[in-house]
């Protein structure tokens, strides 16, 4: 899938969870930026794995600090 | 999910602050909050001594009489005057302690013989027993699940649970809270080929729900995986036999491993795992919680076998127990206060105040009644909730239970909840 088609998605999930219309670009932090909560995380996290039908550990979630970062996982993981 | 102290159940990562001035500045927003409350004249929550112990259900707290209903004593074992025989006896016989670990010369004719208890109590082949309940979630998560394995697990979990994932090198894969579907989806993306371990709780100690186990047994099943059940919060009282959540719901026999603990029915301290898996015993070599600590003390293992003994036998007092946990539900609910769970779903009532304030407000106004429970609140909680939770004995009497609505009654309307 197309890095463009990937983002674009994502910007589409992201906001309902996205409170406080903060724009979003690659270097978007999530708990600073956005201020997501642990909850909030998990049900962002469930709506993107099955929007793409795909897992994103804890493990790998750790990683991820930025919206850019997200969507490169993303596109590594409906690569796979 | 675990007591209401000041942690989330699962590891928080925390934001680095730039005037970072030494390695507790990481604990200034804990501290701020807490100084907040106390400021606010209010006791402190989490200071309260019990000066004396009367009974399973009454203790001198800072001073007061007090009705003991938050002390996951649910059979009320502490004081059964078999189980104190059972201690002393093994004080003057075994010691005060083992000074080793189980796999040295920490296991004793005591150690052995609560092993075999837990086999006769839950029907099964194997029993491995660890110092406390935290433990043995911590050492059976990480070991049986290793690198490349998948852990699934209920993102409600207890702190063990979490921190078993965090010890071991599993890929970790959280669903929303009993959400059948969710979980299903997640089993089938993992990888195939892959070791997958579902890690699910009976009660739910939080709210005291219970997890749909049937379906969710099932589910895994279909997707090839090993099921661990915590049944920390069931142990003694739920299911015909006492055996939780699992044995309730008819699917016993296809849950791999069952956590429990001897801190709550059994009313000692000390962990363990169950299981059929005929390759169990090899746990005992390789499982780091299990060897790297010394073992429970003679004393703690006797009076832990011959409670798990009694509690066998126990379906009076597991009746008398639903008895309590029916009438305290009903009770509250007909004064007005929310409650966790629309019907009593285990001994443990969950009273859902309107914010922290308040709810520390309501835990005060209790403890001056003579009434001790459980302040909650967030990030222990589900959804931000500050709770006062509830748990009953079954040694609580009819009676007090009346006395215990009372307190309720006048606390809330001082309070200004009801």
């Amino acid at each position: 899938m197309h890095r463009d088609e990937v983002d674009d998605r994502i910007r589409t999930l992201i906001e309902p969870f996205n409170k406080k219309n903060v724009e979003v670009g690659d270097e978007t932090t999530f708990a600073g930026d956005l201020e997501f909560d642990s909850l909030t995380v998990m049900d962002f996290v469930a709506a993107i794995e099955d929007e793409f039908d795909i897992i994103i550990t804890m493990n790998q979630q750790a990683e991820i600090e930025n919206y850019g970062e997200l969507v490169d996982a993303v596109c590594e993981l409906t690569e796979a | 999910m675990s007591e209401g102290i000041s942690q989330a159940d699962r590891p928080e990562v925390l934001p680095e602050s730039a005037e970072q001035r030494d390695l507790f500045s990481k604990f200034d927003d804990i501290i701020q909050t807490r100084e907040t409350l106390l400021a606010s004249g209010v006791e402190d929550p989490f200071g309260l001594v019990m000066e004396k112990v009367l009974s399973p259900t009454r203790a001198i707290c800072n001073g007061r009489d007090t009705i003991l209903l938050g002390t996951y004593n649910y059979m009320g074992m502490t004081f059964d005057p078999d189980v104190i025989d059972a201690g002393k006896h093994a004080l003057d016989n075994y010691g005060s302690g083992t000074t080793g670990s189980r796999v040295l010369n920490g296991t004793y004719q005591g150690h052995k013989e609560v092993e075999e208890a837990l086999k006769e109590f839950y029907a099964m082949d194997h029993a491995m027993v660890f110092s406390t309940g935290y433990q043995a979630n911590l050492g059976i998560i990480s070991t049986v699940a290793g690198k490349g394995d998948y852990i699934v697990l209920d993102i409600d979990s207890h702190a063990s649970i979490w921190d078993g994932c965090a010890l071991g090198n599993a890929e970790v894969v959280p669903f929303k809270h009993n959400d059948i579907e969710a979980m299903d989806k997640r089993l089938g993306r993992i990888p195939e080929g892959a070791g997958k371990l579902v890690v699910l709780e009976g009660v739910y100690s939080m709210l005291g729900d219970v997890a749909p186990l049937k379906e969710m047994v099932a589910v895994a099943k279909r997707h090839g995986a090993m099921v661990l059940v915590d049944e920390a919060h069931s142990m003694g009282f739920i299911g015909e036999h006492g055996r939780g959540v699992a044995e309730a719901q008819g699917v016993i026999d296809q849950v791999d491993f069952i956590i429990g603990t001897f801190s709550k029915s059994v009313g000692t301290v000390g962990g363990f795992c169950v299981s059929n898996h005929p390759k169990f015993e090899i746990l005992r070599l390789v499982c780091r919680p299990y060897v790297f600590t010394a073992s429970l003390p003679p004393s703690v293992v006797a009076t832990a076998a011959t409670s798990i003994r009694k509690l066998m036998h126990g379906s009076n007092k597991r009746a008398h127990l639903w008895e309590n946990s029916k009438r305290l539900h009903s009770g509250l609910r007909e004064l007005g206060f929310t409650l966790g769970t629309a019907e009593p779903q285990s001994a443990i009532v969950a009273v859902i105040m309107p914010d922290l304030e308040r709810g520390a407000a309501m835990w005060e106004a209790l403890l001056k009644e003579g009434l001790y429970v459980n302040l909650a609140r967030p990030p222990a909680t589900p959804a931000g909730m500050t709770l006062l939770r509830c748990s009953l004995c079954a040694e609580h009497s009819a009676e007090e239970v009346e006395a215990i609505l009372g307190m309720f009654e006048r606390a809330g309307k001082a309070v200004g909840i009801i």
